[in-house]
C-alpha cells in the first residue's frame, strides 16, 4: 500500500521491541467478539492511483461543469475567475498540510496570513474587527444571531429575519434556535421591485435582540440598511447584515458604513471555487471593538517575541470551547483556514483597484443581461436596483423551464421554486446571476432559448 | 472597616452597608498574568455563591462567585483598561465590585486575615 | 528524512571558533533562506493590481444610490510579488510535508496528492450546489458512495453528511438525540461526559440545552462503569464517550456502557476523533453506539490546511436515523441517487428531520478527497492503517518509557497515541519547555496539557504514515530533550532558539488585542 511506509520486517522488529507476539496483542483491550478477523466484507480491496483516478473521473464526467455551460446560477455561490497563482499557493505543503497555529514560533506563515485576512475582511465590511473565518455563510449567520443573544445578556428573545434572507440561511437559524428558546420571526419574500423595508421595520420591537437583513438580498435587491439600522437601534436591537457576494462590496457601500453592528457572509466568491457547496468560507466581523469578546471563532493578534520581533498568535482563546467548555461562546473548533488563505491571496492579487474593476465589470454585464432579457416576450425584470444578480418573472413555471434548458447546456439560474418550494406564488421567479465569466454570447444564448421556449 | 476572606480566595471589605470585593494575592499568583476581567452589570442582584465576574489569564478563565447576596452598586472600571492591576495590587487598586449587604449573617461564616493565612498555608 | 546524518556531519563536533548559528547581524534581518516578510499592508498599494480587468466605463448604473464613494483600504500586489509574499510566508510554517507531526488526537497523517487532483476535476470542483439534480448525478453519487463506505466501516444504520467539521457533527448527533427524546415526549436534562473529554463535548451538550455532569474515571484511565451505572436514571439523555479515549486507551467496557445507557432510556454518543486507531478493525455499531461523528480530516486524510476546512459526517443508529438533518442523498432500487431536501423528504419517508445545519450539502471538496483515500486503501488497506497506527504508537511508548513517565504504560498497550507526563522533570521545567525544545530539534511539538487528567500531559500520535527510520529519529530527539529536562537544563526555558520566532508574548496579545492592521502613519 503506497501510503504505508512500514515493511513486514519493520513490523516484526517493532513488535519484538514492544514485546508483543503479534499485532492483535496490541488490540487486547478490544473484546474478542468486537474484533474483526479480516477485512470488512462488501468493500473493495486497495486500488492503484490509476484505478482510483479512473473511477473518480467517470463520476466527475456525469456532472455538467459550470465552465461547459452558459451559466447563470448564484443564490449564495458564485462563479468567478480564480487566478492560477491562488491555487498554486494554497497547494504549497507548508500551508496545505499545516495544523491550526497553536505553536506560533513555527506557524508565523499561517498566522500572518490570518492577520492580513482579518484586516481585509474588516475593511471590506466596514468593521473594526473580523475573525479568522467560520464554516460558511449560513453557519456564520447563525453564530451572529447567537452572539446578539449574548450581547442582550439573554434578556431579549426575538430574532427578526428579513423575508428576503437566503431561505437556507433562515432554515439554519430556525434549526439552531429550537435549542436556545429564541423566537424566530420570519416572513415570506415579497415579489416587489424594492425590498419591503417598512414591513421589516414594523416587526422590530423592544424584545428584539437582532434584525437579520441580507444585502444584496436573495432576490438581488438592495435594502436600505441605514434606515433599518436606525430603526433597530431605536429599539435596542442589533442589525446583522448578511452578504453572500463579497464582490458586490467593491461597488456598493459596506454594511458597517451603513450602521450594521455585526456583518457576516459567504466569502466563496473570492478565491474559492463552487465545489458543489463546500468547503466555503464564513466571514464574521463586528463594527464596534467593544463587542470583540462576545465574538465566536478564532482570532489572530499581533504581539512580540522574546527578542522584540513582531509576531502573531491566536488570542482571546478563553472564549473558546477548549478552555471554557460548557461556557464557551460557541462549540466550534475549526475555521476555514485554507479557504481564508485563498481569499487572502485572491484579494491581494485584486487589490482595491482590481476589486473595483471586477465589481463594475460584473455590474456592467448584469445590466446588459437584464436589458436583453427584458426584451424577451414573457419575461419581466423585477428589480429596481441590483448588483450582479436579479430576479426575472417568466410566463411559466421557472423550475421546469430551468430543467428543460439544461438539455441545451444552459444553466439558466436558480428558480425561486427550488429555493422556496412551499410558496406557490413565487414559482415563476428565476434568479439570474452574471459575473465577469459570463460572455455576451452566453447572454444571447439564454435570451434566445427563452424566446423560443416562451413563444 | 473589617476585612473577610472566603475559601474561594476572595476578600470582602465591609464598610457600613457596603461590601467591596476582590480576589486575594494568593489567587492572582495562582492564575498568573490576568488579561481580562468581566464585571457584572451595576444594578444586578446576585445571590451568594452565584457567578458574579470572570477573571481571565491567557489559558484559563475562572468564575468569581458572589461571597454574599446583594445588589451590585459599582464596578472597578480601571480594570477594563488595565487588568494587570489584579496582579500588581490585588487587594487594593485591583478590587472588582462594590455590593450591598443583603444579609449580614452571611458574613459570619467567613475567615479573618489570620484564618485565611493558615487556610492558604494548608493548601 | 533529516537524519543525522547522510552528509557525514554529526552533532557535537563544532569546527573550532565557528558556530553555525551565531554570526554577525545582517543588514536585512534575514538569515540566508530564513527571510523576514513584511505585512501586505506595508508593501502593497491600493492602485496596484495583479489581475487584468477592463477599466470601468462611466455611465448609468443600477446600484440604486448605494455606490461606494469612500476608499476601502485594500492594497494589492502584482502577481510576481504576490507569489513571493506567500511563498516566503509559507516557509515559516511547520507541516506534515516537512516532518513527523506527533500531535495527539489530531491525526496528522500524510495527505495524498492524488486526492487534491481529484477534488479539482471540473465535475467536482466546478459545479454549483443548486444546479438541477440531473446535471450533478455524479456528485450525488460521490456523496452516496462515501456514505456507503462510512456505514460499512462503522456498522451503523444511517449517516448525516452535511456537518462542516467535527464539532458541527457532534452538535448534529446531540440534536438527533434530543429530537428522538422529544419525539417520545421524554424531556431529559443531563448529558454525562467523562472528565478527560475534549472541551468540545461539554460545549456542544451545553449548546443543545443540556446540563453537563462528569463521569468519574478509574485509576487505569477508563470510564468507571459502576459509577456510571449508579448515575444513570430517567433524567439522563445520554453519554458522550470518546473511544479510543483521550488517554489513547480503548474502553473495554464500551458494550456494557451502551447496554446500561440504553437500559436507562438514554443514547450513546461516541466522539469519533480517534477512529484512526480502529478503522477496519472494530465497528462502533457493534459496540452499541447511537451516533458518532467522523473527522474526514483526521482518519481519512483530508488536509488540515492550517486550521480547516474540516468535514464531520455523523453515522447514526436505527433509532436516531429518522431524525437526521436535511439534505442527504438516497439511492433508489433503479440505482439513481437522489438529493433529499425539505420538499421531497416525505417521498423518502424522512419526515422527522430536526432541520438543516448548513446552506448546502456539506464539504463536497472533502468528500471527493476522502473517497479517493478509501478507494486507494480498500478494506484491507484501512485495516492496515489502524494496525500500523497502533504499532507505531506502541513502539514510541516502549522506546521512551524508561526516560519519560508513562502513567498508563504498565497497564498494557496503548492504541494510536502514547501518553507521557512531566513527572521527574527538573525544578521549574515544564511540559511547555520540553515541547518548545522539540521545535529546535525540527519537530512540531506533541499535544500538551491534554488530557487534563494527567499532570503536564504529552500526547504523541505518530500515525501510520511514518517509517520506522522516521520514528527512530523522533525517539532519539525526544529522548535527548527528556534527559535534558530531567537534568534541569535551564536552556530549555528559552527554547525555541532556532525557529523563525522566539517565544511570543501571549499576555500582551490578550491584554491589548491588536486584531487588524492599523497604518501607523494614520495613528
Amino acid at each position: 500500500m503506497r501510503y504505508l511506509p512500514l515493511t513486514d520486517t519493520d513490523r516484526s522488529d517493532m513488535l519484538a521491541k514492544i514485546g508483543a507476539p503479534d499485532i492483535d496483542a496490541l488490540f487486547a483491550d478490544v473484546p474478542e467478539e468486537a474484533r474483526l478477523s479480516g477485512p470488512i466484507e462488501g468493500l473493495p480491496m486497495h486500488a492503484s492511483e490509476m484505478a482510483v483516478e479512473k473511477h473518480m473521473r467517470r463520476l466527475s464526467k456525469k456532472n455538467l461543469a459550470a465552465a461547459d455551460a452558459a451559466f447563470f446560477l448564484g443564490a449564495g455561490a458564485y462563479k468567478h475567475h480564480i487566478p492560477a497563482s491562488v491555487d498554486h499557493i494554497i497547494q504549497r505543503g507548508e500551508f496545505l498540510t499545516a495544523y491550526t497555529p497553536y505553536q506560533p514560533e513555527i506557524a508565523q506563515g499561517t498566522l500572518q496570513m490570518l492577520f492580513e485576512f482579518q484586516t481585509q475582511v474588516a475593511r471590506l465590511y466596514g468593521c473594526a474587527v473580523a475573525n479568522a473565518s467560520m464554516y460558511d455563510g449560513s453557519t456564520a449567520c447563525w453564530e451572529a444571531v447567537a452572539m446578539a443573544g449574548r450581547v442582550a445578556r439573554g434578556k431579549k428573545h426575538k430574532v427578526v429575519l428579513s423575508g428576503a434572507l437566503h431561505p437556507h440561511y433562515a432554515e439554519v437559524v430556525r434549526t439552531m434556535a429550537k435549542f436556545t428558546d429564541d423566537e424566530i420571526a420570519g416572513a415570506p419574500p415579497s415579489l416587489t421591485a424594492k425590498p419591503d423595508d417598512d414591513g421589516l421595520i414594523a416587526r422590530i420591537d423592544e424584545n428584539t435582540s437582532c434584525v437579520v437583513v441580507q444585502y444584496p438580498d436573495i432576490l438581488g435587491r438592495l435594502p436600505d440598511l441605514a434606515r433599518i439600522a436606525e430603526a433597530a437601534h431605536d429599539k435596542g436591537a442589533l442589525l446583522i447584515a448578511v452578504n453572500t457576494e463579497p464582490v458586490a462590496l467593491g461597488a456598493i457601500k459596506s454594511p458597517g458604513e451603513l450602521g450594521a453592528d455585526i456583518v457576516v457572509g459567504e466569502g466563496q466568491s473570492i478565491g474559492v471555487g463552487l465545489q458543489f457547496g463546500g468547503p466555503y468560507l464564513g466571514l464574521f466581523a463586528v463594527r464596534d471593538e467593544k463587542h470583540v469578546r462576545m465574538m465566536p471563532g478564532r482570532l489572530c493578534g499581533e504581539t512580540q517575541d522574546a527578542e522584540g520581533k513582531r509576531g502573531f498568535v491566536l488570542t482571546l482563546s478563553t472564549r473558546e470551547q477548549h478552555i471554557r467548555r460548557e461556557k464557551a461562546t460557541s462549540n466550534i473548533c475549526t475555521n476555514s483556514g485554507l479557504c481564508a488563505l485563498a481569499f487572502n491571496v485572491h484579494m491581494t492579487l485584486l487589490g482595491e483597484e482590481g476589486l473595483r474593476r471586477l465589481a463594475m465589470e460584473n455590474h456592467r454585464l448584469a445590466c446588459m443581461a437584464a436589458d436583453r432579457l427584458a426584451k424577451v416576450p414573457g419575461v419581466k425584470v423585477l428589480n429596481h436596483a441590483f448588483f450582479n444578480e436579479f430576479t426575472i418573472l417568466l410566463d411559466g413555471d421557472a423550475r421546469s423551464i430551468v430543467r428543460e434548458l439544461t438539455k441545451q447546456d444552459i444553466l439558466a439560474g436558480v428558480s425561486l421554486g427550488r429555493l422556496f418550494p412551499d410558496i406557490d406564488c413565487l414559482s415563476n421567479g428565476l434568479l439570474v446571476a452574471v459575473t465577469e465569466t459570463t460572455t455576451e454570447e452566453d447572454i444571447e444564448t439564454l435570451a434566445s432559448a427563452l424566446e423560443e421556449m416562451l413563444a | 472597616m473589617a476585612r473577610y476572606f472566603t475559601d474561594e480566595h476572595e476578600w470582602i471589605d465591609v464598610e457600613g452597608d457596603t461590601a467591596t470585593v476582590g480576589i486575594t494575592d494568593y489567587a492572582q499568583g495562582q492564575l498568573g498574568d490576568i488579561v481580562f476581567v468581566e464585571l457584572p452589570d451595576v444594578g444586578s442582584v446576585i445571590d451568594k455563591g452565584k457567578d458574579a465576574a470572570v477573571v481571565e489569564s491567557v489559558k484559563a478563565a475562572s468564575d468569581v462567585y458572589a461571597p454574599i447576596s446583594g445588589e451590585i452598586m459599582e464596578t472597578n472600571d480601571a480594570l477594563e483598561d488595565d487588568p494587570a492591576l489584579v496582579n500588581t495590587s490585588p487587594e487594593e487598586d485591583g478590587w472588582f465590585f462594590k455590593m450591598t449587604i443583603g444579609d449580614k449573617s452571611q458574613l459570619e461564616g467567613l475567615m479573618d486575615q489570620a484564618a485565611y493565612k493558615s487556610f492558604c498555608d494548608g493548601l | 528524512m533529516n537524519a543525522p546524518n547522510a552528509s557525514g556531519w554529526k552533532p557535537g563536533t563544532p569546527v573550532e571558533g565557528h558556530n553555525a548559528m551565531s554570526g554577525p547581524d545582517t543588514a536585512t534581518g534575514n538569515r540566508a533562506l530564513m527571510l523576514e516578510e513584511p505585512l501586505l499592508f506595508e508593501i502593497g498599494h491600493i492602485e496596484t493590481t495583479g489581475v487584468d480587468l477592463p477599466e470601468p466605463k462611466d455611465g448609468p448604473n443600477r446600484l440604486g444610490g448605494f455606490e461606494r464613494n469612500e476608499p476601502i483600504g485594500l492594497p494589492g500586489l502584482s502577481e510576481p510579488e504576490t507569489v513571493r509574499h506567500y511563498t516566503r510566508l509559507s516557509r515559516q510554517n511547520y507541516a506534515i510535508d516537512l516532518g513527523l507531526f506527533p500531535l495527539g488526537s489530531c491525526t496528522m497523517k500524510h495527505n495524498p496528492r492524488l486526492n487534491e487532483k481529484i477534488a479539482r476535476m471540473p465535475g467536482f470542483g466546478d459545479v454549483h450546489p443548486l444546479q438541477p439534480v440531473d446535471t450533478v448525478r455524479g456528485a450525488l453519487e460521490v456523496i452516496n458512495e462515501l456514505a456507503f463506505w462510512l456505514l460499512d466501516l462503522t456498522g451503523m444504520h444511517g449517516v448525516a453528511m452535511s456537518p462542516k467539521a467535527g464539532a458541527h457533527g457532534e452538535l448534529c448527533g446531540i440534536l438527533c438525540i434530543r429530537a428522538a427524546l422529544e419525539a417520545r415526549g421524554d424531556a431529559r436534562e443531563v448529558i454525562l461526559v467523562p472528565e478527560s473529554a475534549h472541551g468540545t463535548n461539554p460545549a456542544t451538550a451545553a449548546f443543545a440545552g443540556y446540563k453537563v455532569e462528569d463521569i468519574p474515571a478509574t485509576p487505569e484511565g477508563r470510564v468507571d462503569l459502576e459509577a456510571l451505572k449508579a448515575r444513570l436514571g430517567p433524567d439522563v439523555a445520554g453519554v458522550m464517550i470518546t473511544n479510543p479515549n483521550t488517554c489513547g486507551l480503548f474502553e473495554p467496557d464500551m458494550k456494557a456502557i451502551s447496554d446500561a445507557v440504553h437500559e436507562a432510556g438514554g443514547f450513546v454518543y461516541c466522539d469519533g476523533a480517534n477512529f484512526n486507531a480502529i478503522v477496519g478493525k472494530v465497528r462502533p455499531g457493534d459496540l452499541g453506539v447511537d451516533a458518532m461523528h467522523i473527522n474526514l480530516h483526521k482518519t481519512f486524510s483530508t488536509p488540515h490546511g492550517g486550521g480547516g476546512p474540516g468535514s464531520g459526517p455523523v453515522v447514526l443508529s436505527e433509532a436516531l436515523s429518522p431524525y437526521g438533518p436535511l439534505p442527504f442523498t438516497a439511492r433508489t432500487a433503479d440505482g439513481v441517487v437522489h438529493l433529499v431536501e425539505e420538499e421531497n423528504a416525505d417521498e423518502f419517508e424522512h419526515t422527522k428531520a430536526f432541520g438543516r445545519m448548513t446552506a448546502f450539502h456539506g464539504q463536497m471538496g472533502m468528500f471527493t478527497r476522502a473517497l479517493a483515500y478509501m478507494l486507494s486503501h480498500g478494506a484491507d488497506g484501512l485495516k492496515q492503517v489502524a494496525e500500523d497506527a497502533v504499532l507505531n504508537a506502541n513502539y514510541v511508548l516502549r522506546s521512551l518509557e524508561d526516560v519519560l513517565d508513562a502513567p498508563f504504560g504498565p497497564s498494557g498497550p496503548c492504541m494510536h497515541e502514547a501518553l507521557f507526563s512531566d513527572k521527574g522533570f527538573g525544578e521549574g521545567l515544564s511540559t511547555l519547555d520540553l515541547a518548545k525544545a522539540m521545535i529546535d530539534e525540527g519537530y512540531h511539538p506533541m499535544t500538551m496539557y491534554f488530557p487534563l487528567v494527567v499532570h503536564g500531559a504529552m500526547l504523541v500520535e505518530p500515525t501510520e504514515t511514518e517509517s520506522k527510520a522516521a520514528l527512530d529519529q523522533f525517539i532519539m530527539a525526544l529522548r535527548s530533550v527528556a534527559e535534558r529536562a530531567k537534568a534541569g537544563d535551564e536552556t530549555l526555558k528559552t527554547a525555541p532558539h532556532y525557529a523563525p520566532r522566539r517565544r511570543l508574548d501571549e499576555t500582551q496579545a490578550a491584554r491589548k488585542p491588536v486584531l487588524a492592521w492599523n497604518d501607523p502613519a494614520m495613528a
